[in-house]
């Protein structure tokens, strides 16, 4: 089953308003079943394994299992997901393990603002073939074709 | 008790349907031009869009990037050359328009991901590193989470609209051939949304799962492309009687077996190479039989579909698995260092390049080479062609027929259109874009982000030019609708006591079986994984005789509940795309993408007769679908 809880440290995001993994997951998988107060995936063959709700845990309840109908097991790769890299653990069946550490971003989380730093638009470049931020960000004279 | 919702309606100028690249890359252009005008823009999204769409986990590489200005560490070329590369790879027949606009727009984009924060590698001089010649490496774990977040920077939260399943886009009482708005439904809570606009940008990406895909067990989500990239970019225009073309260049990608893991880095980067089981190279093997699809069997680099149709024909003669050669190319990258503590280090490197290529966007794959073992030096892995996809910003084509740019779209073109808006489709207002453009591949994320901020520049001028219009739109068409689409949770509730087991039941069908018939009729007729992506026309007219039996059984689908109600609709928008891209093939009498689809009927490429773009039109108001056959224009010479 793709994405899985470990009832042991799902705590329901009690402390928060929803609960992470069901705001998260792209194909609306993960689900908090009220009688337990513990998250499940509710739909495991529909499960890219994508991690997103692995990633986003804050109780790091979740991991996954590979496709049972393909993945031998005993592997596991586990994300620890910080605010500019992430770290990766792989562990093999053999019990090899391999640890890899990216960045992620360079900038601080919640910080962008899209159309900062480029001048407000003028309603008469709407004609224009010009996107928003350029020519600045495009750094050469914008092409056009002779047909 | 039938199952009622509360309505609740959203009046804005421009709406966007979808939140992945292209509509991310929408909103961002959109409410920049928006502001001045004082126009609104409006966002929805059947997920977070921190986390959707096909970037949802990830990327390890942009794959379009020209690098006009001499930032990257090889390659500065020019849209003509990107015209040259797209138009080879998608076998001769693309809007050139389209593709040079991408072209000349997309690094541009690619600057405002470095500037918000996207980490893209760099040699020592500070240059851009290539993978290939057209793509740069970046550590692209977070890439949607810094792109939604720019387009939410832009818009503010109160005009996006998450979890909110678009089912029918809305067109305007008075006429028929003007869209004004979308419906749909919460995934969350009992409200059914009615979007008013004076321009709608549908967004919502390719189709997935349409074809029967090779893992049928748990690993069925386990598909290329998101197992949530449903159809509904391509359903719901066609439904409005936009015109679609290039349905029958689907996509096929050839992976790494079962977690589908990226090629490119082994291919481009480490420079691998592939061969059968017993180590023959079939690209070189097959050279004759690929060399019979000319011209393109002779033109660098291969196109993607005729790399296919070498592997297969090996595969069919039984000289598989297929094997990526890593155990040999790390050997090759080994001996160009001859130093035995620099190899060392140099080889830690390509170990994490090798594994972030995964982690970044295809963990399953990480997951399957540690569950079975695999070290890279050691042993080769294998690969092999996928079940078809529908994307028309990869190595695929398929999506509406849109206006060009003013500057570039030829003459042939403009008949099609109501107005010249540039990537507004045949109806008026509805633009599109990403994977809903068609003729137009080899976008990808980058590209299918500019498409959105192009057709969203479009889109305001678009609003901007109607301001007095307002959309008319009966409270009836809204309370019909509804009904319409509850449906299938009424429908569960009114015979869910009628037998022991709910999911067996002889009023209704659910939609994970309905899905399943799909996917058996396609694999079985339409030229599947299963037959070699084979069909013809005797199997084209079986499949729509099968076809409209299920286009009947739609209106008996059935759910428990909101999330299973969502299933139902997804499922309604693949089948329209199987229709569309089923006569597509039908009306193309060619074999013009061997390795995606072969006409058993028609096994040659005929460029004489066969050059020129085949589209279908579905006709809301007789009810029926056209062939329309557009001229292929050459913009820029080979």
């Amino acid at each position: 089953m793709p994405s899985y809880v470990n009832p042991e440290k799902c705590d329901g995001c009690k402390a928060l308003d929803k609960t992470a993994c069901q705001y998260i997951c792209p194909n609306d998988l993960m689900v908090l079943d009220k009688a337990t107060e513990k998250a499940y995936n509710r739909e495991p063959e529909m499960c890219w394994e994508c991690y997103n709700c692995v990633k986003i845990c804050p109780q790091q309840a979740i991991e996954v299992r590979g496709y049972a109908d393909f993945v031998p097991l005993g592997a596991s790769v586990t994300p620890l997901r910080g605010s500019d890299s992430i770290m990766w653990t792989v562990k093999f069946r053999n019990g090899t393990i391999k640890r890899f550490k990216f960045p992620i971003r360079t900038t601080p989380e919640g910080s962008i603002q899209a159309h900062e730093g480029f001048p407000e638009a003028k309603p008469e470049d709407l004609d224009s073939e010009l996107l928003f931020s350029e020519p600045d960000t495009l750094e050469v004279e914008f092409p056009t074709l002779n047909k | 008790m039938p199952y009622e919702a509360e309505i609740r309606e959203v009046e804005t100028d421009v709406l966007i349907l979808g939140g992945g690249m292209s509509g991310c890359g929408a909103a961002v252009e959109a409410s920049y031009w928006a502001k001045p005008l004082g126009l609104k823009v409006t966002l929805v999204d059947k997920a977070a869009i921190d986390r959707s769409g096909a970037v949802a986990m990830g990327l390890s590489a942009i794959n379009t990037y020209l690098g006009m200005s001499g930032r990257a560490t090889y390659g500065q070329w020019r849209p003509e050359d990107f015209v040259k590369y797209v138009r080879t790879d998608l076998m001769g027949i693309i809007r050139e328009d389209l593709v040079y606009d991408i072209g000349r727009h997309v690094d541009s984009t690619v600057h405002l991901f470095e500037k918000w924060g996207l980490p893209i590698w760099k040699d020592k001089d500070g240059k851009y590193i290539r993978e290939g010649p057209w793509q740069i490496m970046i550590n692209g774990e977070s890439y949607k989470v810094i792109v939604a977040e720019a387009a939410k920077s832009a818009l503010g939260m109160d005009n996006i609209y998450e979890r909110v399943m678009i089912t029918h886009l809305l067109t305007d009482d008075n006429d028929p051939n003007r869209v004004c708005g979308a419906v749909g439904f919460s995934v969350r809570e009992d409200v059914f949304y009615v979007f008013k606009a004076k321009a709608v940008i549908c967004a919502m990406g390719g189709a997935v799962h349409v074809f029967r895909p090779r893992s049928t067990g748990e690993g069925l989500g386990r598909a290329w492309y998101p197992p949530w990239n449903s159809g509904s970019t391509y359903a719901l225009m066609a439904q409005v009687g936009a015109e679609l073309t290039c349905m029958d260049v689907r996509f096929v990608p050839a992976r790494y077996k079962d977690g589908y893991g990226p090629v490119g880095a082994w291919f481009l980067l480490f420079k691998s190479k592939a061969t059968n089981a017993y180590g023959e190279e079939y690209m070189v093997t097959r050279k004759a039989e690929v060399e019979k699809f000319q011209p393109y069997g002779s033109m660098q680099p291969m196109p993607t579909c005729l790399r296919n149709h070498a592997m297969l024909l090996d595969m069919k003669e039984g000289k598989g698995p297929i094997y990526m050669r890593t155990p040999e190319a790390i050997k090759a990258l080994a001996e160009e260092i001859p130093d035995e503590k620099e190899r060392k280090k140099k080889f830690k490197e390509l170990e994490s390049e090798a594994w972030e290529d995964f982690l970044d966007m295809t963990i399953s794959q990480a997951l399957l080479w540690a569950a079975m073992n695999i070290d890279p030096a050691e042993e080769p892995s294998e690969i092999m062609p996928a079940e078809p996809y529908f994307i028309g910003s990869h190595a695929g084509a398929s999506g509406a027929w849109v206006c060009g740019p003013s500057d570039l779209m030829p003459d042939e073109y403009k008949d099609a259109f109501p107005a010249h808006y540039n990537r507004m489709t045949t109806v008026m207002g509805l633009f599109t874009c990403g994977d809903g453009a068609g003729a137009s591949g080899h976008k990808f994320s980058s590209g299918s982000f500019t498409e959105g901020r192009i057709a969203a520049k479009a889109a305001v001028r678009f609003a901007r030019d109607h301001k007095d219009y307002t959309p008319a739109v009966s409270e009836d068409r809204i309370m019909k609708l509804r009904e319409l689409v509850y449906r299938p949770l009424n429908l569960f509730e009114e015979h869910k006591g009628a037998t022991t087991r709910p999911d067996v039941n002889p009023n209704y069908i659910r939609p994970k079986m309905f899905m399943f018939r799909l996917q058996k009729m396609m694999c079985e007729y339409c030229g599947g994984a299963f037959t070699y992506y084979t069909t013809s026309e005797k199997m084209l007219l079986h499949l729509l005789k099968l076809l409209q039996f299920l286009k009947e059984d739609s209106e008996k689908l059935a759910a428990e509940d909101l999330h299973e109600l969502m299933r139902c609709w997804e499922n309604i928008h693949r089948m329209w795309v199987a229709e569309a891209h089923a006569r597509t093939i039908l009306a193309r009498k060619e074999t013009r993408y061997p390795g995606y689809v072969y006409r058993s009927d028609y096994p040659d490429l005929d460029d004489a007769n066969w050059r020129k773009f085949v589209n279908v039109r579905y006709n809301p108001q007789s009810d029926e679908w056209e062939v329309i056959e557009r001229p292929y224009v050459q913009l820029v010479p080979e």
